[in-house]
């Protein structure tokens, strides 16, 4: 059928190459482990940028790679978080099962509206995105007796990980918990974007008239990808949940889906490793502003913002492939 | 739907101005056969068309774009639907691959009633196409562009956890699509980084890779110099005989080179069919075409 009888052409190699592991790969781990001893003081913290980075990673693999525009991740966020909660009042403490529960539920819950909100495109889909995490936000407050409403969902306690690993009060347990499902879901999301469904998620990003040309179910590819995420999603609510042991309405608001989509942009969507630069980034940011200014903080991430729009629209991640080629070029 | 300009001014209208001279206005019996109706035929026992239309119409409000089209593209025919800029020729081509829905009438490929079927399931029929304006996935390569059609027609595109680039064959079907069409050394580079003419043969690549029953060719030539145009002709010529080639195009030269039926639409209606010959010297045409150039 081909003529490929020396070496396979660069084009071949090119593509057949790609999902291969390169040593770089391994810095976002070595960082990662690097802080968890460099930083015992930091866990806390460490904690939560470990499961921003896990929730915009589930939205770089729709937003990213489907386009798929959304300010509504926050839903699954926090259906993840809410049933972890409820879970381990109602005395399901195991953490493990918790988090599968926690992903399967926010799942269901993405397949269930991707059905109906993937039919749209561009701004009536982000519409419909927000107006079903408002929904389910206000329903969230309303159902007090299950959530707590307004005061928060209390009286959480998670057993020990495999029965050995206490939840300690420096963090060190929580740390690593994110950090290994955070190692997982990379793996996985890595394994989809580099899978034939995962390139073809890219194809209908890129053109999706393309798509259908070619014979692509386009709907039903797209749910699948939002059904994925939103488990991912409610993995990292659940995870926030079983490590601070409460959950607010706020893990369902649109600041913490309107915060998603600007740490991944941030970082550089597409690409799979905007999560890891944007979110510590953002986070950072945050974290150091508030400190020097904390009345005018959102004014510098705000700056930030439009120093990233207006000076790379790529992300962070761009800025370094643009600077690394420059050097390239002169070596 | 709107038209771009178009293309190669002038060449289309004199060429088919030279060729009104040549011909008689002798309907012929392939004409007169065509006219009894699609369903006439298809009772004789010649078998089903690889396409049919039959009555076909859509309306958006008040304009009619497409009124009552019966038209038959035979297994293997090289067919040319040509008409002026407005005619509904694009209109036609959205509602045969099912990117429309028609207010009435019936969408049938290789005599099975499609009308109903999304445009994803009419591809997986044998029904392919390619764009008057490229539209492609521009930021990715040459070879990814042909591996996603040839993955979804054999299946495996919806596979989650397989790297694309292993031990599929997929990839190796696509780059000898690109060697057969000549656009292998082009394989590795971005679809956004190629001249429009290259591009145009990605879109016929893209649709090849489908391994189509009928192909519809919506202005193949259309924005491409014609310094380049040669090379698509030329593509066209060469597509396997057995594939059912409908060619919509201004270029008349192009035309009159591949097609041997052609079929003129005029506001959403079929004005006349026949031979290369037959549409040249017939005085309806003329005046549609010369109107044009008028009003221009």
């Amino acid at each position: 059928m081909t003529s490929l009888a020396e070496a396979p052409p660069a084009a071949i190699e090119a593509l057949a190459r790609r999902h291969r592991f390169r040593p770089s790969e391994a810095l976002p781990w070595l960082v990662a482990l690097l802080c968890f001893f460099a930083f015992p003081d930091y866990l806390a913290l460490g904690t939560q940028v470990l499961i921003s980075i896990l929730f915009a990673l589930s939205l770089d693999l729709i937003l990213g790679y489907g386009g798929i525009v959304t300010l509504g991740q926050a839903a699954f966020f926090g259906v993840g978080a809410y049933t972890a909660g409820i879970l381990a009042v109602h005395g399901w403490t195991e953490p493990l099962s918790g988090l599968v529960a926690a992903g399967a539920v926010a799942a269901v819950l993405g397949v269930v509206t991707g059905l109906i909100l993937l039919r749209t495109e561009g701004l009536t889909l982000l519409m419909l995105t927000l107006v079903v995490a408002e929904m389910i936000r206000e329903g969230a407050n309303k159902a007090s007796q299950w959530t707590g409403g307004a005061d928060g969902l209390q009286g959480i306690s998670i057993s020990p990980i495999f029965g050995l690993f206490r939840f300690d009060l420096f963090r060190r347990t929580s740390y690593l918990y994110a950090l290994a499902a955070l190692f997982l879901a990379w793996l996985l999301v890595r394994a989809i974007v580099h899978s034939p469904f995962g390139r073809s998620l890219t194809g209908i990003r890129e053109n999706v008239a393309r798509m259908r040309a070619i014979g692509s179910p386009v709907l039903i590819r797209l749910v699948t990808a939002y059904g994925i995420a939103a488990a991912l999603s409610g993995v990292a609510g659940a995870l926030l949940t079983q490590t601070e042991q409460f959950v607010s309405l706020e893990v369902l608001s649109f600041a913490r889906s309107g915060a998603v989509v600007i740490m991944l942009i941030l970082g550089g969507a597409g690409r799979l490793y905007g999560a890891f630069v944007g979110v510590p980034l953002y986070m950072l940011a945050q974290d150091q502003l508030a400190e020097q200014f904390p009345i005018y903080w959102s004014t510098g991430i705000g700056l930030l913002l439009i120093a990233v729009s207006l000076g790379a629209r790529g992300g962070v991640l761009d800025l370094w492939d643009a600077a690394a080629r420059r050097w390239r070029r002169r070596a | 739907m709107t038209e771009p300009p178009s293309p190669g001014p002038g060449s289309a209208r004199s060429t088919l101005s030279h060729s009104v001279g040549e011909g008689g206005v002798r309907p012929s019996p392939a004409l007169a056969r065509e006219r009894e109706g699609p369903v006439a035929q298809q009772r004789e026992g010649e078998g089903a068309a690889a396409l049919e239309t039959r009555g076909l119409c859509k309306s958006f409000g008040a304009l009619a774009v497409a009124s009552e089209i019966d038209f038959r593209l035979e297994p293997g025919a090289r067919h040319a639907l040509i008409g002026p800029n407005g005619a509904g020729k694009t209109t036609f081509v959205n509602l045969v691959t099912g990117a429309l829905s028609p207010s009435r009438g019936r969408v049938l490929l290789a005599g099975e009633d499609v009308t109903g079927l999304p445009e994803a399931r009419r591809v997986k029929r044998g029904l392919a196409r390619t764009f008057q304006i490229n539209t492609l996935f521009r930021g990715l390569s040459v070879l990814e562009n042909v591996a996603l059609a040839i993955g979804e027609r054999r299946g495996v595109a919806g596979e989650l956890f397989r790297p694309a680039g292993r031990r599929s064959g997929v990839v190796e079907e696509a780059y000898a699509a690109l060697e057969r069409l000549g656009i292998a050394e082009d394989a590795a580079r971005m679809v956004r980084e190629l001249p429009y003419g290259r591009q145009r043969l990605v879109e016929i690549a893209v649709a090849l890779g489908l391994e189509p029953k009928v192909l519809l060719l919506d202005e193949p030539a259309a924005g491409v110099p014609s310094a380049e145009s040669g090379i698509i002709v030329e593509t066209i010529e060469s597509l396997p005989r057995e594939i059912a080639v409908l060619i919509i195009e201004h270029d008349m030269e192009l035309v009159f080179r591949i097609a041997r039926r052609i079929t003129v639409l005029v506001q959403g209606s079929v004005l006349i069919e026949g031979t290369p010959e037959e549409i040249a010297a017939d005085p309806r045409v003329r005046e549609v075409y010369l109107g044009e150039r008028e009003t221009a």
